[in-house]
């Protein structure tokens, strides 16, 4: 029994190291028309990864859904943007990366995590 | 607030892109009874509708021309509010239930918390408060568990991945032990329906709490919205409208009458009045403001009726430039906040490996009942740690601190500039403009030979009429107010950090300070040099007009001290900063003003290409270097000190220019900065602290690492609570920034 539910144990760490931090990543989702809209509700971006081309401004449209004050501010790494968002309302931010890589976009608890690939 | 007569509605029109789109729908909305101003914003498909027009009448209206609207209610904070203290309801209802459950539950817990094999009516009461329990996860914690599974879709974890794995745990295993009591033995036949329902109430008993504390960070920028006029008073062939703020273009002329605020920025063109601009600059004086003067928006008239053309309208006026820099600042963090982002991102699956360490230490080495404190310490990590503290700590002070400076009429560009001010070791403030007034008068003119004080002022103002440099004003207004004749210069030259040049009357005229006349070689005998000294001691600025290589006269100009001052430096020392004078002027007019401000160190007859110099040199002595400058002829040295500071007069300011802005001409401006920038980073360092020591001590304990030596395990529910005011306590020290006191009264 106990050998059993120390397997489980390890099994579980071994899981939770795996699905959070070495997982596949999400394909990127592709701005259309120069938009993309980023639904927040739920503690989560939707969608969480966005593909921008590098040198090229695209607009985030943010439409906050959640109520709770964790989800009030979205920043971008890097890029010194940070804004509020009202409830239900879209906010556009123009966001432009010039160097190739990944980049966070966070909620200011670092809680709510989106990154942009910037390629 | 909003009147029924100015009710402003903001209108969401899909589809509307260009001007073409919205000629037909603002044409419908004209027909409509009651509409009294309509303004297109394009750029955010918005319409905004002010008059008694109802919502459905709009939507339709717009309907009729081809479109369809959405009424956007959250276009004002005061909407934000509502939705605010909505959703604060909803977390109290949710509080209730939870706390109504949970708590009975606990305190017959005392009595009877263990499960017997056979179906007693106690095993059918377990069975049923699992139902009752179920239902508080669902109705008051269903947000954490949806939350959780949308995090964990996108391989994310988030606080409410904690708190539902926390409270589902503590749940799941007390429905196991209820429906299979003899899977484990009697010793661990604990339930914990009550640590679920209770842990639940808490936490939304938190975020209720932080949700109150947090909107009072955000007072300051409200006050500065609250600034904002709805409407304005428009003259329009001779008849005066009110119309909605949004309409006023540039060149409208606007009436304002006592008691009201200026709505949009302008020129005065006909009367004279006082006006309050405190609200922006922090000065408590009214300022008289007549013909030709600047009004700002946001500001309160206060005793003449004025008729002003509007210069700046919408998000062009200083106020509005004001609000946007406020609200960035307030959003950006500070560098020292960055290593808790850091943290943040991989606290949450951190602390579930912690949690099933736990468990496994327990369950192989814990005494018995193994199973219960397997579980029950797993339930307690993943519900006392708290990564929304990390988190906040930073922001929220940035947000109360900034709004405390702005209130000063302090503009602090962002969390950088603000941890960078707090750390200033040493302030250089460039004499003219800052320290003293920056209007330099004519105080005494010593004409030598045949010439007449008129004649050699007359001389001296033709030449600086192509002159940029402060002095070259008062040089002009003293020649005017003599009614001299300004003859016309040919020839001219300005030679920085010396004087000007140029032939005047078929004259080679030199006019600037003791080595202008060295470099072209002009004789200073001893009584005019004993005479210049004498100027230069009494803090004047002493200049030397030759004509023909002859000297011709020796004016003194004076540039009174500010009247604050010799405090506001005082101040500046007091907070520990070396406070260092800079001027282009010469040592002994320099040393009479330091003399009369209490500063030691000073830097005399600097070149303006020099000051950034200067600045080089002391960081390079390992000082940190606040510069202090106008924010036009200082830029360079502005831009390459730590924290450049551009000191304005009222709110003609370019805000663009400096990391520190500050909206009076007063020095005291300088030290509140630093003053509120030093306390916002105590403020974040005790949060910082305070949560890092929470966490840090509070996870090792839920695990259980004092049992072995003072036999002391968490209770779940006590973690839950400290979870909850984690966050709260947080806010709540943020928010004593509010009562900071500035140094000065004049703050």
């Amino acid at each position: 029994m106990s050998g059993l539910v120390n397997m489980g144990g390890l099994a579980l760490m071994a899981a939770v190291i795996w699905w959070f931090w070495l997982a596949g990543k999400r394909k990127a989702v592709k701005a259309s028309d120069g938009i993309i809209e980023i639904q927040v509700a739920n503690g989560v971006y939707t969608p969480d990864r966005v593909a921008i081309p590098a040198g090229k401004a695209v607009t985030f449209r943010f439409i906050r859904e959640d109520p709770t004050a964790c989800a009030e501010v979205v920043k971008f790494d890097g890029l010194g943007i940070s804004r509020e968002l009202p409830l239900n309302k879209a906010v556009d931010l123009s966001i432009r990366y010039d160097e190739p890589g990944e980049y966070a976009f966070t909620c200011q608890m670092g809680m709510y995590r989106g990154q942009v690939v910037v390629s | 607030m909003k009147d029924e007569k100015h009710k402003s509605t903001t209108l969401k029109i899909d589809g509307m892109h260009c001007a073409s789109c919205q000629a037909p729908i603002v044409c419908e909305l004209n027909k409509l009874p009651g509409v009294s101003g309509i303004s297109v914003n394009l750029a955010d498909r918005e319409v905004y509708v002010e008059g008694t027009s109802t919502d459905d009448l709009l939507i339709k209206a717009v309907a009729d021309a081809g479109y369809e609207a959405k009424i956007d209610r959250t276009d004002s904070y005061q909407d934000t509010d509502k939705a605010n203290r909505d959703y604060y309801r909803h977390l109290i209802r949710n509080t209730t239930l939870a706390l109504a459950v949970g708590i009975p539950l606990m305190i017959f817990g005392f009595f009877e918390m263990t499960i017997d094999p056979t179906w007693t009516p106690l095993r059918w009461f377990w069975l049923s408060t699992a139902v009752a329990t179920l239902a508080v996860l669902i109705i008051a914690g269903r947000q954490f568990f949806i939350g959780a599974w949308q995090a964990f879709k996108a391989h994310s974890a988030t606080m409410d991945t904690l708190i539902a794995l926390g409270t589902g745990m503590a749940w799941l295993y007390s429905t196991v032990i209820v429906l299979f009591p003899e899977l484990v033995p009697e010793i661990a036949r604990h339930v914990y329906f009550e640590a679920a329902a209770i842990i639940i109430g808490l936490i939304n008993l938190g975020q209720a709490l932080e949700q109150k504390a947090r909107g009072r960070t955000s007072q300051a920028i409200r006050r500065l919205l609250d600034l904002q006029e709805k409407t304005a008073r428009v003259v329009s062939d001779g008849e005066e409208i009110d119309v909605p703020i949004g309409s006023v273009v540039k060149g409208d002329i606007i009436r304002v009458r006592p008691g009201e605020k200026i709505a949009v920025d302008g020129l005065v063109v006909e009367g004279q009045t006082n006006i309050d601009e405190s609200m922006l600059t922090g000065e408590p004086v009214p300022v008289k403001k007549a013909d030709g003067e600047e009004v700002s928006a946001g500001t309160l008239n206060k005793t003449g009726s004025i008729l002003y053309r509007a210069t700046r309208v919408g998000a062009d006026t200083a106020l509005a430039q004001i609000i946007k820099m406020v609200r960035q600042a307030q959003n950006s963090k500070p560098p020292i906040g960055k290593l808790a982002d850091k943290i943040a991102g991989i606290f949450v699956p951190a602390v579930m490996l912690i949690a099933i360490a736990s468990a496994m230490v327990w369950f192989n080495i814990g005494p018995e009942p193994r199973a219960v404190y397997a579980i029950v310490t797993a339930v307690t990590v993943l519900i006392i740690a708290c990564p929304c503290a990390l988190g906040l700590a930073t922001p929220m002070s940035v947000m109360v601190g900034i709004g405390k400076a702005a209130e000063a009429g302090v503009l602090i560009r962002n969390g950088d500039a603000l941890q960078t001010a707090s750390q200033l070791t040493t302030m250089v403030l460039d004499k003219t403009g800052t320290i003293t007034a920056g209007r330099p008068e004519v105080v005494e003119v010593i004409a030598f030979g045949d010439k007449t004080q008129s004649a050699v002022l007359a001389l001296a103002a033709s030449l600086e009429q192509g002159s940029e440099h402060p002095l070259a004003q008062a040089i002009i207004n003293a020649a005017k107010q003599r009614q001299a004749e300004l003859p016309a210069a040919e020839a001219f030259e300005a030679i920085a950090g010396h004087g000007v040049r140029g032939r005047v009357d078929n004259s080679e005229i030199l006019f600037g300070n003791h080595k202008l006349m060295q470099k072209f070689s002009v004789l200073l005998d001893s009584h005019s040099l004993k005479t210049s000294e004498q100027m230069a001691e009494k803090a004047w600025t002493p200049m030397f007009l030759a004509a023909d290589g002859q000297l011709t006269a020796i004016i003194a100009v004076a540039d009174p001290i500010k009247e604050d001052s010799v405090e506001a430096i005082k101040r500046l020392q007091a907070d520990g900063l070396e406070v260092v004078m800079l001027t282009g002027d010469n040592k002994r007019t320099a040393e009479a003003v330091a003399r009369q401000v209490g500063i030691v160190e000073i830097r005399a007859e600097v070149l303006p290409d020099d000051k950034k110099n200067l600045v080089a040199d002391l960081q390079q002595q390992g000082e940190r270097v606040g510069m202090v400058g106008d924010g036009i002829n200082d830029a360079p040295a502005l831009a390459l000190a730590d924290v450049g500071f551009a000191i304005g007069t009222g709110t003609d300011v370019a805000i663009e220019s400096a990391d520190i802005t500050l909206m009076r001409g007063s020095l005291h401006g300088v030290a509140d900065a630093i003053e509120v920038s030093r306390a916002t980073l105590r403020n974040i360092r005790q949060n910082l602290f305070g949560a890092f020591f929470y966490n840090a001590a509070g996870i090792p304990f839920a695990a259980g690492v004092l049992y072995p030596f003072i036999g002391v395990l968490l209770n779940p529910i006590i973690a839950g609570a400290a979870m909850a005011f984690s966050s709260v306590t947080v806010v709540s020290n943020a928010n004593r920034l509010r009562f900071f006191k500035f140094g000065s009264d004049s703050s």
